[in-house]
């Protein structure tokens, strides 16, 4: 059974988002998001200082099986972005929670993340996949 | 409900994420895909591909106490490769199996044997392979008997023939040539068919074995340092080392010419009747319209089966109607030996140099190549 942390918030996409104590929030792909794309052998991310909006691809990840959009929970300005990943997309296979992470960003409405999943919810969700 | 190889319960064992793989209940990997596919490039891997389908084909009783040559006179109609360039038992051969209008209804490979002939065909194709194979044969003295209470064990990599020859009878296996099999001829052991074959571009054997010996062999073979791969790195292996996939390079509606399987036709002697023969010749006589080609994408991005080719910046080429005409990439991956993408793509001819390739939202441009990437570890474009 893949792990899923109760702290978070996630996506049906299979993103999860963490609510840092600055008030920025970080975003990566879960557990079985991970397992099922398998190995990653690349991540496509958004460029720092662009914006992202809610329910826009906002960057891809490839694996050998197959390529996957990324889409953000909340609208807001990327103050940065995971460059471990540029050498070791593996990262996101071996750590997708803490290590793996893909991007941060300075939300303009935080209302939008708790539009999102919780960790129950999400656990429901990927069950009835 | 999902068909089982005699070896899901140890592949279970060994903590193989299982998958629906043309009806059968396969392994995609065992954790890392990637570390399976650079296993077999550096060391030895074993792939269980017991949901291939082999068919014997044997000459049916004799004629004046001689046999009939039977399967041999079916088999020179029925392939398009020529079964009288296998002189030994053993010896084994590529062919594509055609139909009337040239289009490919299989790849397989054929043994010679001395009851006749051994077939090892492709699991998605079985059934319609054995309907097309019973009804060319009824014309013909043989019997046509699938073989499904035999498994299959694939052993690939620079050091699987030095690991298997550690377990079985070395002496009856070690001097085969590549593409030539043998029995084993050792007691408990004696119906095991070891071939030198292989779907990874590496050395290695395909062993054809009794269902009831194939988890202890295939304990054996962990035990000796062989690493259980998937079905994943079975393919990423496969594309690196240029071999078509059935369904994918090649299949009814596209003639061997176009898939870079003309090199499996045999065309001489000329007075030789195949099936899909006089379609090929009348291809040739024209010239081909599209060929199989090699991609190879240096940048970041991945290239997929179904994604476009065309001329570079979409320029025209000095025959104006070419810069019309797009190719299609007919498999695609990450190529963990290489460290960058690769495909095998259908295009026009006239292509050649660098093309694009329309990767989601962006035209990349990638390299023209021979199909063909890795062989035994090496790059080898």
């Amino acid at each position: 059974m893949s792990e899923i942390r109760p702290e978070l918030k996630y996506l049906t996409s299979h993103e999860w988002a963490r609510l840092e104590t600055d008030g920025t929030v970080t975003i990566g792909i879960t557990d079985h998001a991970q397992e099922a794309l398998g190995d990653v052998v690349f991540v496509e991310t958004p460029e720092v200082g662009s914006t992202v909006n809610v329910g826009e691809e906002t960057g891809v990840v490839e694996s050998v099986k197959a390529a996957s959009d990324i889409f953000s929970p909340v609208t807001g300005e990327v103050i940065a972005v995971n460059q471990l990943l540029e050498d070791e997309p593996e990262t996101v296979n071996s750590s997708p929670f803490d290590d793996g992470w893909f991007f941060k960003v300075k939300p303009s409405d935080l209302s939008e993340l708790e539009a999102a999943l919780s960790a129950e919810d999400y656990k429901a969700a990927i069950e009835e996949e | 409900m999902l068909e089982e190889t005699a070896l899901v319960n140890v592949h279970r064992e060994m903590g193989g994420k299982l998958v629906d793989f043309g009806g059968w209940n396969m392994p995609l990997h065992y954790g890392s895909q990637i570390e399976e596919h650079n296993w077999v490039r550096s060391d030895a891997g074993m792939f269980d591909v017991s949901h291939m389908t082999v068919v014997d084909i044997a000459d049916a009783g004799e004629v004046n106490g001689e046999a009939n040559n039977g399967a041999r006179v079916f088999l020179r109609y029925l392939l398009a490769n020529d079964v009288d360039k296998l002189k030994l038992d053993g010896k084994a051969l590529y062919s594509g199996m055609l139909n009337t209008e040239g289009g490919v209804i299989d790849d397989l490979i054929v043994y010679k044997m001395a009851f006749g002939y051994r077939l090892v065909v492709n699991c998605a194709t079985r059934e319609k392979d054995l309907a097309w194979i019973n009804k060319q044969a009824q014309a013909y003295a043989v019997t046509v008997s699938e073989r499904p209470e035999m498994a299959m064990i694939a052993v690939q990599g620079p050091n699987a023939r030095a690991k298997v020859h550690q377990l079985l009878n070395a002496e009856a296996i070690e001097s085969l040539a590549i593409f030539q099999g043998a029995f084993l001829n050792k007691a408990e052991r004696s119906d095991w068919f070891v071939a030198r074959t292989g779907y990874t571009g590496e050395d290695g054997y395909e062993i054809m074995l009794p269902q009831a010996q194939a988890e202890g062999f295939w304990r054996e073979l962990r035990a000796a340092g062989v690493a259980p791969c998937g079905l994943g790195a079975r393919d990423t292996l496969r594309l690196e080392a240029g071999m078509n996939l059935y369904g994918h390079e090649m299949d009814e509606q596209t003639s061997p010419l176009v898939a870079n399987m003309g090199w499996t036709v045999a065309w001489n002697p000329e007075d030789r009747d195949f099936i899909g023969r006089a379609v090929l010749e009348a291809e040739k006589a024209v010239g081909v319209s599209h060929k199989l080609v090699g991609l190879v994408l240096t940048e970041r991005g991945v290239l997929r089966e179904g994604q476009q080719v065309t001329l570079a910046n979409g320029k025209a080429s000095a025959n104006d109607t070419d810069a019309l005409e797009t190719g299609v990439i007919t498999s695609g991956t990450f190529s963990p030996t290489l460290g960058y993408s690769i495909a095998l793509a259908r295009v026009p001819v006239s292509f050649s140099g660098e093309v694009c390739v329309q990767v989601r939202n962006k035209l990349l441009p990638v390299a023209l190549v021979k199909p063909c990437f890795v062989r035994n570890g090496q790059k080898v474009f």
